[in-house]
């Protein structure tokens, strides 16, 4: 019911929404809530188990069960609660977890199993049989047991990530907040003032209380403007700080759209802000909580300070007969402000034997409330006189005050624990448990107004080492309190209405001795929900106190873990999601592989061409049709993404020594030699050529995929490790394109491409220079990956599209033309080089064959750990080949192992494994690398080849790793 | 949690990845030193001397004082000046 005379709601902008296909009307500076209250909506969901009718609790973002789902289509957003949700026009609401309407839910019969559905039914009901488990009653169970639903589709709306840093950091701006930020504002220091709500203000805007001799509001309007002038402050209405983290930083979730019919143009729907403080003042306020009686969820009964919330900001009476159960004098506040607003209060209920609160109104001393009745929406309570008589009181709404809880949830995130405070019979934060942080107002403890206020200015002056400014005037009553937890009796009490845990659920688990608080919560699921018990977790831990005989400190509380509120997966990723999760890496010849109809496959964050069906081909035909191509006439391939590491000074010889297991510093100017890196603990970390471009200059080239980790290993050899070398070098991927030029008809290309003399004499296998290339400074290297005649050719990246439109149309002039990754693989198998499918991190230079490339001459990185026993000799794996005896074998795949001819099948005679295969055109059948125990033994023996995977067996010739061309005539021809 | 690179300044930890115990900066000079150099390691609760490589920065590879049970970052060098 609206109220005429109260709220800070905008009565002039009226606008329109719906809620379950029907539609109401509100007011601008309305939450759905308060507009569903104010148009006498109690039923607006149903609970998460026992699909019980549930109704609003809160008025603030520690909302049970106000959950629904907003929009429609791909974006609608599950899950929200209705309290933080603030209206528009337009706006659509489902309520959730009902079949078929709200009011006539079928699973409703849950409530009336409830008996069998407590904590830990499901472990001990559905045991049997087990394999039905997964198949059967875990699909039912998760089904009935819900919450709302994303779409599944993608909401084709973006998110965004950023990073903010001030000195101080103001959580919350209740009266605390808004102190802390005028202290620091005024001090000139850089704030951040973060609110969750869509307004400033905290409870100020839900009291009728008087700051500095103004209303409230108008009190924080005033702040806000001066704040808003502050060129040093920054203001965040929508963003919730969601956790405490190392060294000051703090995640926080701004929501930029949520509140608007739809999303501007270019906008994100929300940020994830990493905030970075020097100090940081939570103010973040508390919760009220509840008291356990029967029934007390039923669809009315709210926190009495959320009744005046709705009272006094929008304006709305959630009920026309109002009846009170408190335990402290702030229920007694919200039945005194409903009286002057002319809402009936029809009792007050307080426990207490006796206070000093005189209403006009019926007032029961020493009383409490047994049950509410009303399925769906409370119509009366029954109340327990102190002399045992049980009467019935009208009530629409019955608002509970069990006393605040501070939310020290922040506090708790870097594993701190929070201190039991019996003043107010509540947890408060332990100074210091987040470093730089420090707790003012409600948050910590301090429940008046005036308290609020001084407690705000003192702590940002304390964190700043400042002055504190002028507190002004306004109410400081003292907090009176007697803790009263739970009413005993029949029928189910809740705690935690979000899981559906009632104090039964609490009592069993303490029967089947899950007594830890940690193990009662996992029992019961209490404060698993997405409110994480901010409601409920302090009722649980008094119930559980009583049982134990402890009191509530020595019980203890569960922990806190961030996010405080839920925060969509998407906001942590940000703008990394689809196209732009991760950059992508395009080689030089990318444009014209595209327009050459190119295949592609992602290497590390390359994109490369895998191969270039022609019509009618599938992936294999294309790729031995250009194996084919390489070893008849030419073929071009972009080998650009090979790390590229230009290395030079004084020592740099000596650097690649070190670093290198073979010689570089006997390696002649205008040479190129192939090298082997180990790491340190002795296996072969990359391999790759190195060239000598002049006397203090080299340019190594690593595997595309280890090029980020040679790099860094050379950064660690050089800074860590021999700091005294006078070199330097730098990554130059990026700056050279380089193409493989490779076939018998190689050199003609090269010759049409190059100025300089290409000859044996002056370019002989493994030679390398600078040349021109059309007119373009560049380097010519000859070298091999495919076993023949070869050269690598770079330029500056700029002119790498020009140079493979070039080399491509003149390899198609001599018959040949572009190859992909595919072939280039290949190639590489028949001729026996490796890749790291080979050097995998498991395997050592004596493995493949290379044990005699460590040098014995020089020490270099981890040739000490090579000569370990166990890392080289028979009983090692070694790198050999493998032919199918029957050469229409199909099933040869990497990944498959190798046993005897007579082995039995067992992990224990396992002798191997295969790491490469291919279809050979040049051989017209499968090869294939495999890792053999002490395989080097062993050519010509037969082993049989399982795949597990593939179900698959195939009899293998053992053969030397490497196929064609062992005399390498063709390299140097 | 942050690190103050002595040579960018105070950088998001996300520029920045572990590389194992400061152990590593003293490689041994005789053969009998490398299997302690390469595998073992103390696991302290409280102050560490571990390597950073600042690879989304200078490339620098730093010296990171750190407490392990607080995270609290002690002190930071360049791994090439803090050598011992």
């Amino acid at each position: 019911m609206r109220l005429q005379g109260f709220g800070q709601i905008d009565r002039s902008s009226p606008v329109r929404f719906e809620f379950d296909g029907r539609s109401y009307g509100g007011f601008a500076g309305d939450t759905l809530a308060s507009a569903l209250l104010a148009n006498d909506i109690r039923l607006i969901g149903r609970s998460f188990k026992y699909h019980r009718p549930r109704g609003i609790v809160t008025a603030g973002s520690e909302e049970p069960n106000a959950l629904m789902t907003i929009g429609q289509g791909a974006a609608a957003n599950p899950n929200t609660r209705a309290t933080t949700q603030e209206l528009y026009d337009g706006l659509v609401a489902r309520s959730q977890n009902a079949w078929p309407s709200l009011g006539l839910d079928v699973m409703e019969v849950n409530d009336l199993l409830a008996p069998f559905l407590g904590a830990g039914f499901y472990y001990k009901t559905f045991m049997w049989p087990k394999a039905i488990w997964e198949k059967l009653y875990e699909p039912v169970i998760r089904h009935a047991a819900g919450l709302g639903a994303l779409s599944g589709q993608d909401d084709g709306q973006s998110y965004d990530t950023g990073f903010l840093h001030c000195d101080l950091l103001v959580i919350g701006s209740g009266p605390a907040g808004l102190m802390a930020a005028l202290t620091g504002a005024r001090a000139g220091k850089r704030v951040i003032l973060a609110e969750e709500d869509f307004a400033f203000g905290g409870r100020l805007n839900a009291e009728a209380e008087e700051v500095a001799g103004q209303p409230g509001p108008a009190w924080v309007a005033s702040v806000i403007a001066e704040l808003a002038a502050a060129p040093n402050v920054r203001l965040m209405r929508r963003t919730t700080v969601t956790g405490a983290y190392d060294g000051g930083t703090f995640g926080a979730l701004e929501q930029v759209a949520e509140h608007l019919p739809s999303l501007p143009q270019g906008a994100p729907r929300a940020t994830f802000w990493r905030i970075a403080a020097g100090r940081t003042v939570l103010a973040g306020g508390a919760h009220e909580r509840m008291i356990a009686f029967r029934d007390n969820d039923r669809p009315g009964v709210m926190q009495a300070s959320a009744v005046r919330s709705y009272l006094h900001r929008y304006g709305v009476a959630p009920g026309r007969k109002v009846a009170v159960f408190t335990n402290n004098d702030d229920g007694w506040r919200t039945a005194a402000d409903l009286i002057a607003a002319g809402v009936t209060v029809t009792a007050v209920i307080d426990p207490r034997a006796h206070t000093q609160h005189d209403l006009p109104c019926r007032m029961i001393h020493g009383g409490v409330v047994t049950r509410a009745h009303g399925r769906l929406g409370l119509d009366n309570i029954t109340v327990r006189k102190p002399d045992g008589a049980e009467i019935k009181v009208d009530a629409d709404c019955l608002a509970v005050s069990g006393g605040w809880n501070p939310s020290v949830h922040l506090t708790c995130h870097m594993n701190g624990r929070p201190d039991w405070s019996e003043d107010i019979a509540a947890f408060v934060p332990r100074p210091g448990a987040v470093p730089g942080l420090i707790a003012a107002g409600a948050a910590n403890g301090m429940f008046s107004t005036h308290g609020a206020l001084r407690s705000g200015a003192q702590a940002a002056a304390e964190a700043l080492d400042i002055k504190p400014i002028k507190v002004p005037q306004a109410e400081d009553a003292t907090f009176e309190i007697t803790p009263f937890w739970h009413v005993e009796g029949p029928g189910r009490a809740f705690l935690d209405p979000q899981n559906d845990v009632s104090v039964k659920d609490v009592k069993a688990a303490h029967q089947e001795n899950f007594r830890s608080v940690e193990h009662m919560k996992r029992y019961t699921t209490l404060g698993m929900a997405t409110d994480q018990g901010k409601l409920s977790n302090v009722g649980a831990l008094a119930i559980m106190a009583r049982l134990t005989g402890r009191d509530i400190p020595e019980v203890g509380t569960t922990t806190f873990r961030p996010p405080y509120t839920p925060v969509p997966i998407a906001a942590f990723a940000g703008r990394a999601a689809r196209d732009t999760f991760r950059p992508h890496r395009l080689t030089p010849s990318d444009a014209l592989s595209r327009e050459r109809g190119a295949e592609f496959i992602e290497a590390g964050l390359w994109h490369r061409a895998a191969w270039f069906p022609q019509p009618g081909e599938d992936w294999l035909a294309a790729c031995n049709r250009e194996t084919t191509m390489v070893r008849e006439t030419v073929g071009v391939a972009d080998v650009t993404t090979l790390g590229k590491i230009d290395i030079q000074g004084p020592d740099a010889a000596v650097f690649l020594d070190r670093v290198y297991t073979n010689m570089f510093s006997t390696l002649k100017v205008g040479r190129v030699r192939y090298g082997l890196m180990l790491r340190e603990d002795g296996f072969v970390m990359d391999d790759g050529t190195c060239a000598r471009l002049g006397d203090q200059h080299y340019v190594m080239t690593t595997t595309t995929a280890a090029a980020g980790q040679v790099m860094v290993h050379l950064q660690f050899c050089q800074q860590v490790l021999w700091p005294e070398l006078d070199v330097r070098f730098i990554s130059v991927t990026d700056q050279w394109a380089q193409f493989a030029v490779a076939g018998p008809k190689a050199r003609d290309l090269i010759r049409d491409v190059v100025a300089e003399d290409v000859s044996d004499e002056s370019f002989p296998y493994m030679g390398c220079g600078a040349v021109t290339v059309l007119g373009v400074p560049g380097r010519l290297f000859r070298i091999s990956f495919s076993g023949e005649h070869a050269y690598e050719v770079a330029v500056p990246a700029r002119y790498g599209d020009a140079l493979a439109r070039a080399l491509t149309e003149r390899a198609e002039a001599l018959g040949g033309g572009l190859y992909g990754m595919e072939a280039l693989n290949v190639l590489r198998i028949e001729k026996g080089y490796i890749t790291h499918a080979e050097i995998d991190g498991r395997v050592t230079a004596d493995d493949i064959g290379m044990g005699r490339m460590v040098s014995a001459k020089k020490d270099c990185v981890g040739k000490v750990m090579s000569e370990r026993p166990g890392l080289h000799g028979p009983e090692r794996c070694q790198l050999v080949g493998l032919r199918p005896l029957n050469p229409d074998a199909a099933a040869l795949h990497a990944g498959a192992h190798l046993f005897a001819l007579k082995a039995e099948i067992t992990p224990d005679t396992d002798q191997g494994w295969l790491s490469s295969a291919c279809y050979s055109p040049t051989f017209g059948h499968r090869i294939a690398y495999a890792f053999l125990k002490n395989g080097r033994a062993r050519h010509g023996e037969t082993v049989r080849v399982v795949d597990r995977t593939k179900g698959t067996e195939t009899l293998c010739d053992v053969t030397a790793p490497m196929f064609y061309d062992q005399e390498g005539g063709k390299l140097r021809g | 949690m942050r690190l103050t690179c002595p040579l960018c300044g105070p950088r998001d930890v996300r520029e920045f990845s572990y590389r194992g115990d400061a152990v590593l900066t003293d490689r041994p000079t005789t053969p009998e030193g490398f299997h302690d150099y390469v595998h073992i390691r103390e696991n302290p609760a409280g102050p560490h001397d571990e390597l950073w490589h600042h690879g989304a920065g200078c490339g620098g590879w730093l010296k990171v004082r750190r407490d392990t049970v607080t995270h609290e970052v002690l002190s930071v060098a360049l791994a090439r000046e803090a050598r011992s």
